[in-house]
Protein backbone atom coordinates (compact mmCIF):
# COMPACT_ATOMS: atom_id res chain seq x y z
CA UNK A 1 0.00 0.00 0.00
CA UNK A 2 1.42 3.35 -1.46
CA UNK A 3 1.04 6.65 0.86
CA UNK A 4 1.12 9.78 -0.54
CA UNK A 5 3.01 12.63 0.27
CA UNK A 6 -0.39 14.15 0.96
CA UNK A 7 -1.10 12.03 3.49
CA UNK A 8 1.57 11.68 5.36
CA UNK A 9 1.43 15.74 6.10
CA UNK A 10 -2.19 15.25 7.17
CA UNK A 11 -1.00 12.28 9.34
CA UNK A 12 1.31 14.54 10.61
CA UNK A 13 -1.14 17.16 11.34
CA UNK A 14 -2.90 14.94 13.31
CA UNK A 15 -0.43 13.65 15.54
CA UNK A 16 0.82 16.81 16.40
CA UNK A 17 4.03 16.61 14.73
CA UNK A 18 6.10 18.71 12.98
CA UNK A 19 8.02 17.20 10.27
CA UNK A 20 10.91 18.37 8.15
CA UNK A 21 10.74 17.82 4.32
CA UNK A 22 13.09 15.06 4.37
CA UNK A 23 11.67 13.61 7.24
CA UNK A 24 8.08 13.43 4.71
CA UNK A 25 10.22 11.90 2.03
CA UNK A 26 11.62 9.73 3.97
CA UNK A 27 7.82 8.47 6.03
CA UNK A 28 6.45 8.22 2.66
CA UNK A 29 8.89 5.29 1.86
CA UNK A 30 8.86 3.68 4.80
CA UNK A 31 5.58 4.02 6.04
CA UNK A 32 4.40 2.96 2.57
CA UNK A 33 6.94 -0.64 3.08
CA UNK A 34 5.20 -1.11 6.23
CA UNK A 35 1.79 -0.96 5.17
CA UNK A 36 2.61 -3.46 2.95
CA UNK A 37 4.13 -5.81 5.19
CA UNK A 38 1.17 -5.98 7.40
CA UNK A 39 -1.55 -5.99 4.75
CA UNK A 40 -0.46 -9.88 4.71
CA UNK A 41 -2.96 -9.98 7.06
CA UNK A 42 -5.91 -9.69 4.24
CA UNK A 43 -4.67 -13.48 3.04
CA UNK A 44 -6.78 -14.70 6.83
CA UNK A 45 -10.08 -15.26 6.16
CA UNK A 46 -11.61 -13.69 9.99
CA UNK A 47 -15.34 -13.76 9.28
CA UNK A 48 -17.41 -14.24 11.96
CA UNK A 49 -14.51 -13.75 14.65
CA UNK A 50 -14.72 -11.26 17.36
CA UNK A 51 -11.97 -8.86 17.29
CA UNK A 52 -10.17 -8.54 20.66
CA UNK A 53 -10.86 -5.63 22.69
CA UNK A 54 -7.69 -5.01 24.85
CA UNK A 55 -5.03 -8.08 26.80
CA UNK A 56 -7.51 -9.45 29.02
CA UNK A 57 -11.47 -10.90 29.12
CA UNK A 58 -11.76 -9.63 32.45
CA UNK A 59 -14.55 -6.66 32.50
CA UNK A 60 -16.08 -4.35 34.78
CA UNK A 61 -13.07 -4.59 37.72
CA UNK A 62 -14.80 -2.47 40.18
CA UNK A 63 -13.37 -0.82 43.13
CA UNK A 64 -14.42 1.43 46.27
CA UNK A 65 -14.98 4.61 45.18
CA UNK A 66 -12.62 6.29 48.05
CA UNK A 67 -9.40 7.89 47.75
CA UNK A 68 -6.64 4.85 47.30
CA UNK A 69 -3.14 6.93 47.76
CA UNK A 70 -2.70 6.72 51.92
CA UNK A 71 0.67 9.33 50.86
CA UNK A 72 -0.63 12.31 49.23
CA UNK A 73 2.02 14.60 51.23
CA UNK A 74 3.70 16.68 48.36
CA UNK A 75 2.24 15.27 45.62
CA UNK A 76 0.77 18.23 43.96
CA UNK A 77 4.03 20.08 44.34
CA UNK A 78 5.85 17.29 42.76
CA UNK A 79 3.44 17.02 40.01
CA UNK A 80 3.33 20.59 39.07
CA UNK A 81 7.08 20.72 39.65
CA UNK A 82 7.30 18.68 36.52
CA UNK A 83 5.46 20.84 34.11
CA UNK A 84 7.91 22.80 31.91
CA UNK A 85 6.35 26.21 32.69
CA UNK A 86 3.90 26.78 35.41
CA UNK A 87 2.65 29.93 37.55
CA UNK A 88 1.38 29.82 40.87
CA UNK A 89 -0.36 26.65 41.71
CA UNK A 90 -1.12 26.27 37.94
CA UNK A 91 0.09 25.05 34.46
CA UNK A 92 1.37 27.37 31.99
CA UNK A 93 -0.51 26.86 28.35
CA UNK A 94 -0.56 29.05 25.37
CA UNK A 95 -4.28 30.32 24.27
CA UNK A 96 -6.02 27.69 23.14
CA UNK A 97 -8.60 30.56 20.86
CA UNK A 98 -6.50 32.76 19.24
CA UNK B 1 35.51 -9.81 47.03
CA UNK B 2 33.42 -9.75 44.01
CA UNK B 3 29.90 -9.52 45.47
CA UNK B 4 28.19 -8.77 42.72
CA UNK B 5 28.52 -11.89 40.95
CA UNK B 6 26.82 -13.65 43.49
CA UNK B 7 23.03 -14.59 42.16
CA UNK B 8 19.81 -13.41 44.23
CA UNK B 9 19.32 -16.79 46.32
CA UNK B 10 23.67 -16.68 47.28
CA UNK B 11 23.64 -13.44 48.38
CA UNK B 12 20.52 -13.95 51.05
CA UNK B 13 22.12 -16.64 52.35
CA UNK B 14 25.25 -14.39 52.59
CA UNK B 15 23.74 -11.62 54.02
CA UNK B 16 21.62 -14.18 57.03
CA UNK B 17 24.69 -15.94 57.56
CA UNK B 18 26.71 -12.75 57.90
CA UNK B 19 29.41 -13.69 55.57
CA UNK B 20 28.76 -10.13 54.54
CA UNK B 21 26.85 -7.02 55.05
CA UNK B 22 24.51 -4.90 52.42
CA UNK B 23 26.87 -2.05 52.47
CA UNK B 24 29.78 -4.56 51.22
CA UNK B 25 27.63 -6.20 48.72
CA UNK B 26 26.50 -2.94 46.86
CA UNK B 27 29.60 -1.59 47.64
CA UNK B 28 31.11 -4.22 44.75
CA UNK B 29 28.35 -3.72 42.73
CA UNK B 30 28.85 0.11 42.84
CA UNK B 31 32.67 -0.64 42.32
CA UNK B 32 31.96 -2.90 39.26
CA UNK B 33 29.58 -0.05 37.82
CA UNK B 34 32.73 2.37 37.53
CA UNK B 35 34.52 -0.35 36.50
CA UNK B 36 33.33 -1.58 33.47
CA UNK B 37 30.14 0.86 32.97
CA UNK B 38 31.73 3.47 30.84
CA UNK B 39 31.96 0.39 28.18
CA UNK B 40 29.01 -0.92 28.96
CA UNK B 41 26.54 1.63 29.16
CA UNK B 42 24.04 -0.11 30.46
CA UNK B 43 22.77 2.29 33.44
CA UNK B 44 21.45 6.00 32.37
CA UNK B 45 21.72 6.97 36.37
CA UNK B 46 23.64 5.00 39.20
CA UNK B 47 22.20 6.30 42.61
CA UNK B 48 24.94 6.75 44.90
CA UNK B 49 23.31 6.83 47.92
CA UNK B 50 22.23 3.13 47.63
CA UNK B 51 25.38 3.10 49.61
CA UNK B 52 23.47 4.78 52.65
CA UNK B 53 20.35 2.53 52.16
CA UNK B 54 22.71 -0.09 52.80
CA UNK B 55 23.85 1.05 56.00
CA UNK B 56 20.36 1.62 57.08
CA UNK B 57 19.45 -1.90 55.87
CA UNK B 58 22.55 -3.30 57.81
CA UNK B 59 21.09 -1.32 61.03
CA UNK B 60 18.03 -3.01 60.48
CA UNK B 61 19.17 -6.27 59.22
CA UNK B 62 20.42 -6.48 62.86
CA UNK B 63 17.41 -7.61 64.52
CA UNK B 64 15.22 -9.34 61.52
CA UNK B 65 15.11 -12.86 62.06
CA UNK B 66 13.23 -13.52 58.96
CA UNK B 67 14.24 -10.87 56.21
CA UNK B 68 11.84 -10.08 53.57
CA UNK B 69 12.01 -11.35 49.65
CA UNK B 70 14.81 -8.94 48.34
CA UNK B 71 16.72 -7.70 51.60
CA UNK B 72 19.42 -5.93 50.97
CA UNK B 73 20.19 -7.12 47.16
CA UNK B 74 21.21 -4.85 44.22
CA UNK B 75 18.83 -4.20 41.69
CA UNK B 76 18.56 -2.31 38.74
CA UNK B 77 15.25 -0.64 37.29
CA UNK B 78 14.60 -0.07 33.18
CA UNK B 79 14.00 4.00 32.98
CA UNK B 80 10.50 3.53 31.82
CA UNK B 81 9.15 2.55 35.46
CA UNK B 82 8.85 5.49 38.09
CA UNK B 83 10.99 6.09 40.88
CA UNK B 84 9.74 8.85 42.86
CA UNK B 85 12.23 11.76 43.14
CA UNK B 86 14.29 9.92 40.45
CA UNK B 87 14.21 10.93 36.78
CA UNK B 88 13.05 8.48 34.53
CA UNK B 89 13.44 9.26 30.54
CA UNK B 90 12.38 5.69 29.08
CA UNK B 91 15.15 6.23 26.92
CA UNK B 92 13.86 9.64 25.35
CA UNK B 93 14.54 13.00 24.89
CA UNK B 94 11.53 14.81 25.41
CA UNK B 95 11.23 13.14 29.24
CA UNK B 96 15.19 13.98 29.70
CA UNK B 97 14.15 16.95 32.39
CA UNK B 98 11.12 14.53 34.24
CA UNK B 99 11.13 13.46 37.44
CA UNK B 100 8.81 10.90 38.69
CA UNK B 101 6.27 11.70 41.10
CA UNK B 102 5.72 8.57 42.25
CA UNK B 103 6.94 5.13 42.53
CA UNK B 104 5.51 2.33 40.06
CA UNK B 105 3.60 -0.35 42.12
CA UNK B 106 6.19 -2.88 41.33
CA UNK B 107 8.67 -0.12 42.88
CA UNK B 108 6.58 0.15 45.80
CA UNK B 109 6.70 -3.56 46.50
CA UNK B 110 10.41 -3.86 45.99
CA UNK B 111 11.30 -1.54 48.03
CA UNK B 112 8.84 -2.98 50.94
CA UNK B 113 10.76 -6.35 50.42
CA UNK B 114 14.00 -4.38 51.04
CA UNK B 115 15.87 -4.32 47.90
CA UNK B 116 18.22 -1.74 46.87
CA UNK B 117 18.01 -0.13 43.85
CA UNK B 118 21.57 0.91 42.14
CA UNK B 119 19.45 3.34 39.34
CA UNK B 120 18.35 3.19 36.02
CA UNK B 121 19.21 0.74 33.15
CA UNK B 122 19.25 1.80 29.34
CA UNK B 123 16.36 1.02 26.74
CA UNK B 124 15.11 1.74 23.41
CA UNK B 125 13.12 5.47 23.20
CA UNK B 126 9.68 4.05 24.36
CA UNK B 127 10.33 0.86 24.73
CA UNK B 128 10.59 0.89 20.78
CA UNK B 129 12.84 -1.60 19.19
CA UNK B 130 14.75 -4.48 19.75
CA UNK B 131 18.46 -3.34 20.17
CA UNK B 132 18.78 -0.74 22.56
CA UNK B 133 19.84 1.15 19.42
CA UNK B 134 17.05 3.56 19.90
CA UNK B 135 17.96 5.08 23.21
CA UNK B 136 18.30 8.85 22.96
CA UNK B 137 20.75 8.72 25.17
CA UNK B 138 22.98 6.04 23.25
CA UNK B 139 23.36 2.69 22.52
CA UNK B 140 24.59 -0.30 25.46
CA UNK B 141 26.87 -2.87 24.26
CA UNK B 142 26.46 -6.51 24.91
CA UNK B 143 29.17 -8.00 27.71
CA UNK B 144 29.77 -10.83 25.09
CA UNK B 145 30.74 -8.62 22.57
CA UNK B 146 31.26 -5.02 22.57
CA UNK B 147 30.36 -4.32 18.43
CA UNK B 148 27.17 -6.40 19.44
CA UNK B 149 23.86 -5.22 20.67
CA UNK B 150 22.35 -6.66 24.16
CA UNK B 151 18.93 -6.67 22.47
CA UNK B 152 15.97 -4.44 23.65
CA UNK B 153 14.60 -2.50 24.42
CA UNK B 154 15.45 -3.68 27.86
CA UNK B 155 18.73 -3.77 26.71
CA UNK B 156 20.52 -1.94 29.49
CA UNK B 157 18.74 -4.32 32.14
CA UNK B 158 20.15 -7.58 30.34
CA UNK B 159 23.66 -6.20 30.28
CA UNK B 160 23.76 -4.70 33.38
CA UNK B 161 22.71 -8.55 35.14
CA UNK B 162 24.90 -10.60 32.82
CA UNK B 163 27.92 -8.11 33.66
CA UNK B 164 27.19 -8.32 37.05
CA UNK B 165 26.33 -4.89 37.60
CA UNK B 166 23.30 -5.86 39.58
CA UNK B 167 22.08 -9.26 41.20
CA UNK B 168 18.62 -8.84 39.48
CA UNK B 169 16.91 -6.32 37.24
CA UNK B 170 13.64 -5.18 36.60
CA UNK B 171 12.23 -4.87 32.70
CA UNK B 172 9.43 -4.11 30.82
CA UNK B 173 7.96 -6.81 27.62
CA UNK B 174 5.24 -5.64 25.28
CA UNK B 175 6.57 -7.62 22.08
CA UNK B 176 10.07 -9.60 23.59
CA UNK B 177 11.44 -6.68 25.14
CA UNK B 178 12.59 -8.80 28.03
CA UNK B 179 13.22 -11.83 26.44
CA UNK B 180 14.85 -11.01 23.09
CA UNK B 181 17.96 -9.54 25.56
CA UNK B 182 17.68 -12.09 27.84
CA UNK B 183 18.40 -14.33 24.96
CA UNK B 184 21.08 -11.96 23.70
CA UNK B 185 23.36 -11.52 26.92
CA UNK B 186 22.45 -14.83 28.20
CA UNK B 187 20.15 -14.60 31.06
CA UNK B 188 17.12 -15.39 32.59
CA UNK B 189 13.80 -12.98 31.72
CA UNK B 190 10.63 -13.09 32.41
CA UNK B 191 7.26 -12.27 30.40
CA UNK B 192 4.33 -12.92 33.02
CA UNK B 193 0.90 -13.07 31.98
CA UNK B 194 -0.68 -10.17 31.06
CA UNK B 195 -2.51 -9.18 34.25
CA UNK B 196 0.04 -10.79 36.73
CA UNK B 197 1.95 -7.56 37.58
CA UNK B 198 0.60 -4.26 37.73
CA UNK B 199 1.40 -1.80 35.10
CA UNK B 200 0.70 1.42 37.36
CA UNK B 201 3.96 3.35 37.22
CA UNK B 202 5.18 1.87 33.87
CA UNK B 203 5.49 4.65 31.13
CA UNK B 204 2.87 2.88 28.94
CA UNK B 205 3.45 2.00 25.54
CA UNK B 206 1.10 -0.81 24.56
CA UNK B 207 -1.38 -0.72 27.18
CA UNK B 208 -2.84 -4.32 26.26
CA UNK B 209 0.47 -5.74 26.05
CA UNK B 210 2.88 -4.42 28.12
CA UNK B 211 4.04 -6.60 31.29
CA UNK B 212 6.81 -5.44 34.08
CA UNK B 213 8.91 -8.83 34.61
CA UNK B 214 12.23 -9.81 35.80
CA UNK B 215 15.73 -9.98 34.59
CA UNK B 216 18.21 -12.64 36.11
CA UNK B 217 21.21 -15.29 36.29
CA UNK B 218 19.42 -18.03 37.51
CA UNK B 219 15.70 -19.04 36.99
CA UNK B 220 15.52 -19.27 40.90
CA UNK B 221 16.44 -15.67 41.06
CA UNK B 222 13.77 -14.63 38.81
CA UNK B 223 11.10 -16.56 40.36
CA UNK B 224 12.58 -14.28 43.40
CA UNK B 225 12.12 -11.32 41.60
CA UNK B 226 8.39 -12.61 40.74
CA UNK B 227 7.32 -13.36 43.91
CA UNK B 228 8.29 -9.73 44.74
CA UNK B 229 6.41 -7.80 42.32
CA UNK B 230 3.03 -9.98 41.36
CA UNK B 231 -0.19 -9.63 42.63
CA UNK B 232 -3.80 -7.75 42.12
CA UNK B 233 -3.61 -3.45 42.71
CA UNK B 234 -5.97 -1.31 43.06
CA UNK B 235 -4.02 1.42 40.64
CA UNK B 236 -4.40 -1.04 37.76
CA UNK B 237 -7.86 -2.70 36.48
CA UNK B 238 -5.99 -5.17 34.22
CA UNK B 239 -4.01 -6.29 37.48
CA UNK B 240 -6.39 -8.37 39.60
CA UNK B 241 -5.99 -11.88 38.63
CA UNK B 242 -3.99 -13.10 41.77
CA UNK B 243 -1.33 -16.39 40.20
CA UNK B 244 -2.93 -19.43 40.67
CA UNK B 245 -0.69 -21.92 42.43
CA UNK B 246 -0.53 -24.04 39.84
CA UNK B 247 0.23 -27.83 40.32
CA UNK B 248 3.09 -29.21 37.95
CA UNK B 249 3.52 -32.68 36.77
CA UNK B 250 5.73 -34.50 38.60
CA UNK B 251 8.29 -36.94 37.29
CA UNK B 252 6.17 -39.79 36.80
CA UNK B 253 3.51 -38.02 34.69
CA UNK B 254 4.94 -37.59 31.08
CA UNK B 255 5.21 -33.68 30.72
CA UNK B 256 4.25 -32.88 27.61
CA UNK B 257 6.00 -30.21 25.63
CA UNK B 258 4.73 -28.86 22.26
CA UNK B 259 7.31 -27.42 19.21
CA UNK B 260 5.74 -25.24 16.86
CA UNK B 261 6.67 -26.19 13.47
CA UNK B 262 5.97 -22.63 12.38
CA UNK B 263 9.16 -21.99 14.14
CA UNK B 264 11.92 -23.80 12.49
CA UNK B 265 11.30 -22.34 9.19
CA UNK B 266 12.86 -19.47 7.01
CA UNK B 267 15.03 -17.27 8.54
CA UNK B 268 16.17 -19.33 11.95
CA UNK B 269 19.75 -19.19 12.13
CA UNK B 270 21.11 -23.05 11.67
CA UNK B 271 23.62 -22.62 14.65
CA UNK B 272 21.12 -21.14 16.81
CA UNK B 273 18.72 -24.37 15.60
CA UNK B 274 21.06 -26.77 16.15
CA UNK B 275 21.58 -25.64 19.88
CA UNK B 276 17.81 -25.36 20.53
CA UNK B 277 16.95 -28.80 18.98
CA UNK B 278 20.58 -30.35 21.56
CA UNK B 279 18.82 -28.48 24.62
CA UNK B 280 15.37 -30.13 23.18
CA UNK B 281 17.27 -34.10 23.25
CA UNK B 282 18.41 -33.37 26.77
CA UNK B 283 14.60 -32.60 27.81
CA UNK B 284 13.69 -35.73 26.11
CA UNK B 285 15.87 -38.04 27.62
CA UNK B 286 15.15 -37.06 31.22
CA UNK B 287 11.49 -38.24 29.92
CA UNK B 288 9.45 -35.68 28.63
CA UNK B 289 7.64 -35.75 25.94
CA UNK B 290 8.15 -33.43 22.80
CA UNK B 291 6.12 -33.35 20.04
CA UNK B 292 4.98 -30.78 17.02
CA UNK B 293 2.18 -29.00 17.01
CA UNK B 294 1.15 -25.89 14.50
CA UNK B 295 0.15 -22.47 15.24
CA UNK B 296 -1.71 -22.02 12.37
CA UNK B 297 -1.70 -17.98 12.28
CA UNK B 298 1.80 -17.96 13.27
CA UNK B 299 3.28 -15.72 10.42
CA UNK B 300 0.43 -13.29 11.19
CA UNK B 301 1.68 -12.40 14.23
CA UNK B 302 4.07 -9.92 13.71
CA UNK B 303 1.76 -7.49 10.68
CA UNK B 304 -1.09 -8.36 13.58
CA UNK B 305 1.59 -6.99 16.45
CA UNK B 306 3.00 -3.93 13.92
CA UNK B 307 -0.91 -2.50 13.34
CA UNK B 308 -2.08 -2.77 17.24
CA UNK B 309 1.04 -1.43 19.07
CA UNK B 310 1.41 1.25 16.67
CA UNK B 311 -2.31 1.80 17.10
CA UNK B 312 -1.85 1.96 21.20
CA UNK B 313 1.64 3.82 20.93
CA UNK B 314 -0.22 7.07 18.85
CA UNK B 315 -2.75 7.45 21.78
CA UNK B 316 -0.61 6.53 24.85
CA UNK B 317 1.85 8.93 23.43
CA UNK B 318 -0.43 12.03 22.92
CA UNK B 319 0.27 12.99 26.81
CA UNK B 320 3.80 14.37 25.63
CA UNK B 321 2.73 18.13 24.16
CA UNK B 322 5.50 20.32 25.97
CA UNK B 323 2.69 21.15 28.41
CA UNK B 324 2.25 18.61 31.20
CA UNK B 325 6.18 17.10 31.68
CA UNK B 326 8.70 17.21 29.86
CA UNK B 327 10.66 18.42 27.39
CA UNK B 328 9.23 21.81 25.86
CA UNK B 329 10.03 23.36 22.52
CA UNK B 330 11.84 26.83 23.13
CA UNK B 331 10.40 28.27 19.90
CA UNK B 332 6.81 27.77 19.72
CA UNK B 333 4.61 30.74 19.11
CA UNK B 334 1.34 29.40 18.93
CA UNK B 335 -0.12 26.16 21.05
CA UNK B 336 0.10 24.29 17.78
CA UNK B 337 3.87 24.60 17.47
CA UNK B 338 3.94 24.17 21.34
CA UNK B 339 2.57 20.65 20.21
CA UNK B 340 4.14 20.16 16.76
CA UNK B 341 8.08 21.11 17.79
CA UNK B 342 7.57 20.05 21.48
CA UNK B 343 7.23 16.53 19.83
CA UNK B 344 9.54 16.74 16.54
CA UNK B 345 12.48 17.96 19.04
CA UNK B 346 12.15 15.51 21.82
CA UNK B 347 10.95 12.00 19.95
CA UNK B 348 13.19 10.10 17.89
CA UNK B 349 12.56 8.47 14.68
CA UNK B 350 11.41 5.20 15.36
CA UNK B 351 8.94 6.78 17.80
CA UNK B 352 7.66 9.33 15.20
CA UNK B 353 7.36 5.89 12.87
CA UNK B 354 5.29 4.43 14.77
CA UNK B 355 2.74 7.41 16.36
CA UNK B 356 2.42 8.14 12.49
CA UNK B 357 1.57 4.51 11.75
CA UNK B 358 -0.85 4.10 14.48
CA UNK B 359 -2.19 7.61 13.47
CA UNK B 360 -2.69 6.34 9.94
CA UNK B 361 -4.34 2.93 10.63
CA UNK B 362 -7.01 4.37 13.44
CA UNK B 363 -7.99 7.32 11.41
CA UNK B 364 -11.03 7.68 9.58
CA UNK B 365 -11.80 5.38 6.20
CA UNK B 366 -8.79 2.89 7.25
CA UNK B 367 -9.85 1.70 11.06
CA UNK B 368 -11.87 -1.58 9.87
CA UNK B 369 -9.35 -2.44 7.17
CA UNK B 370 -6.23 -2.41 9.54
CA UNK B 371 -7.01 -2.28 13.10
CA UNK B 372 -10.00 -4.24 13.28
CA UNK B 373 -9.04 -6.85 11.12
CA UNK B 374 -5.91 -7.03 13.11
CA UNK B 375 -7.62 -7.25 16.38
CA UNK B 376 -9.94 -9.99 14.96
CA UNK B 377 -6.23 -11.56 13.87
CA UNK B 378 -5.28 -11.77 17.25
CA UNK B 379 -8.30 -13.45 18.51
CA UNK B 380 -7.24 -16.00 16.13
CA UNK B 381 -3.77 -15.88 17.49
CA UNK B 382 -4.95 -16.22 20.80
CA UNK B 383 -7.30 -19.53 20.11
CA UNK B 384 -4.09 -21.52 18.57
CA UNK B 385 -2.58 -20.92 21.69
CA UNK B 386 -5.69 -22.47 23.50
CA UNK B 387 -6.59 -25.15 21.38
CA UNK B 388 -2.48 -26.29 21.53
CA UNK B 389 -2.86 -25.94 25.28
CA UNK B 390 -5.35 -28.54 24.90
CA UNK B 391 -2.80 -31.09 23.92
CA UNK B 392 0.53 -30.30 25.44
CA UNK B 393 1.88 -28.25 28.95
CA UNK B 394 4.32 -26.06 27.68
CA UNK B 395 5.01 -24.97 24.30
CA UNK B 396 9.02 -24.16 23.67
CA UNK B 397 11.41 -22.94 20.97
CA UNK B 398 14.07 -20.23 20.12
CA UNK B 399 13.79 -16.86 21.39
CA UNK B 400 15.23 -15.00 18.51
CA UNK B 401 16.29 -16.42 15.04
CA UNK B 402 19.63 -15.07 15.14
CA UNK B 403 22.37 -14.76 17.89
CA UNK B 404 23.03 -11.04 18.95
CA UNK B 405 23.92 -8.93 15.75
CA UNK B 406 26.20 -6.24 15.18
CA UNK B 407 25.39 -2.46 16.23
CA UNK B 408 24.28 -0.70 13.27
CA UNK B 409 23.68 -3.79 11.03
CA UNK B 410 19.88 -3.91 11.32
CA UNK B 411 18.67 0.15 11.61
CA UNK B 412 19.15 0.94 8.12
CA UNK B 413 15.38 -0.76 7.37
CA UNK B 414 12.74 -0.30 10.03
CA UNK B 415 11.12 -4.10 9.32
CA UNK B 416 14.58 -5.54 9.57
CA UNK B 417 14.43 -4.94 13.15
CA UNK B 418 11.22 -5.77 13.47
CA UNK B 419 11.81 -9.38 12.24
CA UNK B 420 13.94 -9.65 15.35
CA UNK B 421 11.19 -10.09 17.14
CA UNK B 422 9.37 -13.26 15.30
CA UNK B 423 9.47 -15.74 17.57
CA UNK B 424 7.94 -13.55 21.00
CA UNK B 425 5.28 -10.94 19.66
CA UNK B 426 2.66 -13.24 19.48
CA UNK B 427 2.88 -14.44 23.09
CA UNK B 428 1.79 -10.67 24.20
CA UNK B 429 -0.70 -11.03 21.37
CA UNK B 430 -2.09 -13.86 23.45
CA UNK B 431 -1.29 -12.25 27.16
CA UNK B 432 0.56 -15.71 28.10
CA UNK B 433 3.51 -16.26 30.37
CA UNK B 434 6.88 -16.97 28.59
CA UNK B 435 10.73 -17.07 29.33
CA UNK B 436 13.99 -17.08 28.16
CA UNK B 437 16.95 -18.89 29.15
CA UNK B 438 20.16 -19.69 28.50
CA UNK B 439 20.54 -23.12 26.10
CA UNK B 440 23.92 -22.76 24.61
CA UNK B 441 26.63 -20.41 22.84
CA UNK B 442 27.27 -20.12 18.84
CA UNK B 443 30.96 -18.68 17.63
CA UNK B 444 30.59 -15.93 16.02
CA UNK B 445 33.47 -13.83 14.78
CA UNK B 446 35.58 -15.26 17.69
CA UNK B 447 33.15 -14.61 19.89
CA UNK B 448 30.78 -16.33 22.01
CA UNK B 449 27.30 -15.11 21.53
CA UNK B 450 24.24 -16.99 24.03
CA UNK B 451 21.13 -18.35 22.63
CA UNK B 452 17.90 -18.33 24.58
CA UNK B 453 15.43 -21.33 24.70
CA UNK B 454 11.57 -19.80 24.90
CA UNK B 455 8.96 -21.51 27.38
CA UNK B 456 5.72 -20.87 26.61
CA UNK B 457 3.40 -21.55 29.50
CA UNK B 458 -0.18 -21.31 30.16
CA UNK B 459 -2.34 -17.99 31.25
CA UNK B 460 -1.05 -16.94 35.18
CA UNK B 461 0.31 -20.62 35.72
CA UNK B 462 4.01 -18.88 35.89
CA UNK B 463 4.51 -20.89 38.80
CA UNK B 464 4.66 -23.91 37.08
CA UNK B 465 6.23 -22.68 34.03
CA UNK B 466 9.01 -21.74 36.46
CA UNK B 467 9.36 -24.65 38.06
CA UNK B 468 9.65 -26.54 34.94
CA UNK B 469 12.07 -23.75 33.86
CA UNK B 470 14.04 -24.80 36.78
CA UNK B 471 14.28 -28.10 36.15
CA UNK B 472 15.44 -27.62 32.40
CA UNK B 473 18.45 -25.32 33.71
CA UNK B 474 19.62 -28.19 35.67
CA UNK B 475 19.39 -30.76 32.28
CA UNK B 476 20.60 -28.44 29.73
CA UNK B 477 23.52 -27.24 32.18
CA UNK B 478 25.34 -24.85 30.15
Amino acid sequence: MSISKKEVMHIARLARIELTEEEISKFEKELSEILTFVEELNEVDAKGVKPMTGGTSFANMMRQDATLDDNLEGKQANILRAAPITKNEWVEVKAVFE
Amino acid sequence: MNLNKLTIKEARAGLKEKKFSVRELVDDCLTAIKEKDSTLHAYLEVFEEARKEAGILDKMGQDLRDPPLLFGIPMSVKDNILVEGKRSTAGSKILAPYTASYDATVIRKIKKQGAVILGKTNMDEFAMGSSTENSAFGPTKNPHGLNRVPGGSSGGSAAAVAADLCLGAIGSDTGGSIRQPASFCGVVGLKPTYGSVSRHGLIAMASSLDQIGPLAKTVADARIIFDAIKGADNFDATAKQENESSATKSHSQKLRIGIPKEYFGQGLDPEVEKIIKSAFKKIENAGAIIEEISLPHAKYALPAYYIIVPSEVSANLARFDGIRYGFKTPTADTLFEVYGKSRAEGFGPEVKRRIMLGTYVLSAGYYDAYYLKAQKVRALIKKDFEEAFKKVDLIAGPTTPTPAFSLGSHTANPLEMYLADIYTVAINLAGIPALSMPAGNVTDDGKKLPVGLQLIGKWFQEDALLEYAEYFEKIIEI
